[in-house]
């Protein structure tokens, strides 16, 4: 049977999500990687899982790449699992292909599907910003590591069958080369997106600073909030406290008006509650277009003032 | 202090139509403009401030081929004190893996105090290099910056984790670094700078150059076909004339709440 380690480096969906991608390759025998968990979060992986491996939490108690790829190494090495596999976030960005490289591993990144094709890994990739997929093959191998896309998997339940729970052993000999100083706590901003329930959403389609007033003033139409994409806030057009996206703030309104915006994973993963979406996109092929509900093609500058005169119109 | 900054060109398909070539791996890049990996203007930028704060020289690095040559021209433009274009026909095919092996090898003389790296690149979205790089230079890594301080020997950096947070770090170098956008403000380069810099020489640097066995460039990762992603299940796309559009949107705005 085929051995699968999964990565976990903190709380979340991500196991599950993992377990099951695991999972869909077959009959799998499948370990959870974590660092310093807690007794119940150890146990609750343990319903997913076979097997439970807690290594020591890094210094600082926080995750960290350098330390993860420490004690990871000499395990893989001497457990040899076939794939290792870890979601696609921030901290496999941190870590994944410094450990595929540490444990000279073919790596498959951001992967929509993982597969097995005469006993090795295949996968579907997005390019481009979702608007093409690739579908990939690494060469022959002893084993392999993959990155899955958050979402890509639906989350596996917990199987009632528990696994054991065994601790790691602390990476030896380490030196750190990485150490945590402390947390940046985010801005608060002179809004909270986070409690609207309408909002609109600009992207990089705006072009200048000067436009977003059209934004501003059709939001104020709608009686809603302005959020908007990572670039926007990159520019200092707008503070990063109306940033939606897995590096900014996860929101849950009940409308969402997303205008200029292509659509990225990150930014639609700042989205929860599935709200209505509606886009506007002059491109017909923007990934925006996949995930909304309603969509019109054309021009922002035409549209939007347009909007707002007929919103306005019909509040009399 | 030596600081090398990997920068690649990619197309922008933000708002072209994409068609797959007759190979069914590649794009027909016609209609493509090319321009910096957006990521590695920001690395491009980081760089070359540390070198005006503290004296660094920066390199920059690619891997390609001559149409490349010009996103190193604009990386000096920028400030970047050297360039190498990284360019072989073994190199062909070269996945994530074995630019980084290339990379790497370029970096053999002087050995690197601190390696800029974009944390993903626009078209390939791996975010790989950076990290393969730490590895085969068994340097420590960082991904994600969006603040880089550098003094004697150490960096201190601030960078994305998970969950929305950023943390801080202290780098003992020499180490990889992989730089999110926002980190600074890419200075803008004109024609004129990029003429000025239109006589300096670019070496450019095969796998002979480089001490590399073709043998050992073999890709991990092969790319067998392209698609399109499955239509379906998307948005309802509104048709008509515009008003018409723009009348049914806000009626069904209104319908789901939108209207507060
Ligand atoms: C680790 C990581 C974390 C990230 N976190 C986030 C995050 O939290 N939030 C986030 O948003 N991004 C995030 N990003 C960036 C993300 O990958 C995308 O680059 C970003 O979301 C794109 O923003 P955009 O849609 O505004 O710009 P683009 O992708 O450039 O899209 C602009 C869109 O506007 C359209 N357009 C242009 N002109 C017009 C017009 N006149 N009328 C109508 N439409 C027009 C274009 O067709 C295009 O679709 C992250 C990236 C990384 C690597
Ligand atoms: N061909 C290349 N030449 C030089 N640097 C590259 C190349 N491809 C990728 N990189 C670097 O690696 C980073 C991450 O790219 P990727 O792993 O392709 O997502 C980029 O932002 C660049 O800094």
């Amino acid at each position: 049977m085929r051995e699968i380690l999964i990565v976990v480096p903190g709380p979340g969906d991500e196991a599950a999500e993992l377990t099951a991608a695991a999972r869909s390759l077959g009959e799998v025998r499948v370990t959870a990687a974590v660092f310093g968990a807690d007794e119940e979060a150890a146990a609750d992986l343990a319903g997913l899982c076979e097997r439970v491996v807690v290594f020591p939490a890094a210094p600082g108690g926080v995750f960290d790449g350098e330390w993860a790829a420490a004690a990871l190494t000499p395990w893989i090495a001497a457990e040899q699992p076939f794939l290792v596999l870890l979601a696609h976030g921030n901290d496999a960005l941190d870590l994944a292909p410094l450990l595929a490289a540490r444990t000279d591993r073919p790596m498959l990144s951001d992967c929509l599907e993982i597969g097995l094709r005469d006993g090795r890994l295949v996968g579907v990739r997005p390019l481009h910003g979702g608007k093409v997929r690739a579908r990939v093959a690494a060469v022959e191998a002893a084993g392999y590591l993959a990155t899955v896309r958050p979402g890509a998997y639906p989350a596996a339940a917990a199987a009632a069958a528990a696994g054991q729970v065994v601790e790691g052993p602390a990476p030896t000999g380490f030196s750190p080369r990485r150490e945590f100083v402390g947390a940046v706590a985010a801005e608060a901003g002179e809004v909270d997106i986070t409690q609207a329930e309408v909002l609109v959403a600009v992207g990089r389609g705006i072009e200048e600073e000067e436009n977003l007033d059209l934004i501003r003033s059709l939001a104020e139409a709608l009686g809603a909030e302005v959020a908007c994409t990572r670039p926007i806030v990159d520019k200092g057009w707008l503070e990063k406290s109306r940033q939606v996206g897995t590096s900014g703030r996860t929101v849950k309104p009940k409308v969402y008006l997303a205008i200029g915006v292509s659509g990225s994973f990150q930014h639609l993963g700042g989205l929860k509650g599935s709200p209505f979406l509606a886009a506007i996109n002059q491109d017909p092929a923007a990934p925006i277009f996949a995930a909304a509900d309603v969509g019109i093609v054309g021009d922002l500058f035409d549209l939007v003032p347009l909007l707002e005169e007929k919103i306005r119109e019909r509040r009399g | 202090m030596d600081i090398y900054v990997c920068v690649r060109r990619v197309p922008d398909t933000s708002e072209v139509e994409i068609e797959i070539d007759r190979s069914g791996r590649a794009l027909e890049e016609d209609d493509f403009s090319w321009d910096i990996n957006e990521w590695d203007a920001y690395a491009v930028e980081a760089a070359v401030q540390l070198k005006e704060r503290l004296g660094a020289r920066v390199t920059a690095l690619t891997v390609g081929d001559e149409d490349d040559e010009e996103v190193l021209r604009r990386a000096l433009a920028m400030g970047c004190d050297q360039a190498r274009l990284l360019s072989d026909d073994v190199f062909a095919g070269a996945d994530s893996w074995v630019t980084a092996r290339i990379l790497a090898a370029a970096m053999a003389e002087p050995r690197p105090d601190l390696v800029l790296c974009g944390a993903v690149s626009a078209d390939q979205g791996r975010g790989q290099v950076g990290g393969f790089l730490a590895g085969l230079l068994d340097l420590p890594l960082v991904a994600l910056a969006t603040d880089l301080q550098v003094e004697e020997g150490s960096a201190r950096v601030r960078h994305e984790v998970s969950g929305g947070v950023e943390h801080l770090v202290d780098l003992r170098l020499p180490a990889v670094v992989t730089v999110q956008t926002g980190l600074n403000e890419p200075r803008y380069v004109s024609i004129r700078g990029i003429r000025k810099v239109a006589g300096v020489e670019i070496p450019v640097l095969g796998a002979a150059d480089l001490g590399l066995d073709p043998a050992e460039l073999q890709p991990r990762v092969v790319t067998e076909e392209l698609f399109p992603p499955p239509q379906g299940g998307g948005a309802e796309i509104l048709t008509g004339s515009g008003e018409e559009q723009v009348e049914r949107l806000v009626e069904l705005l209104h319908e789901h709440g939108g209207l507060v």
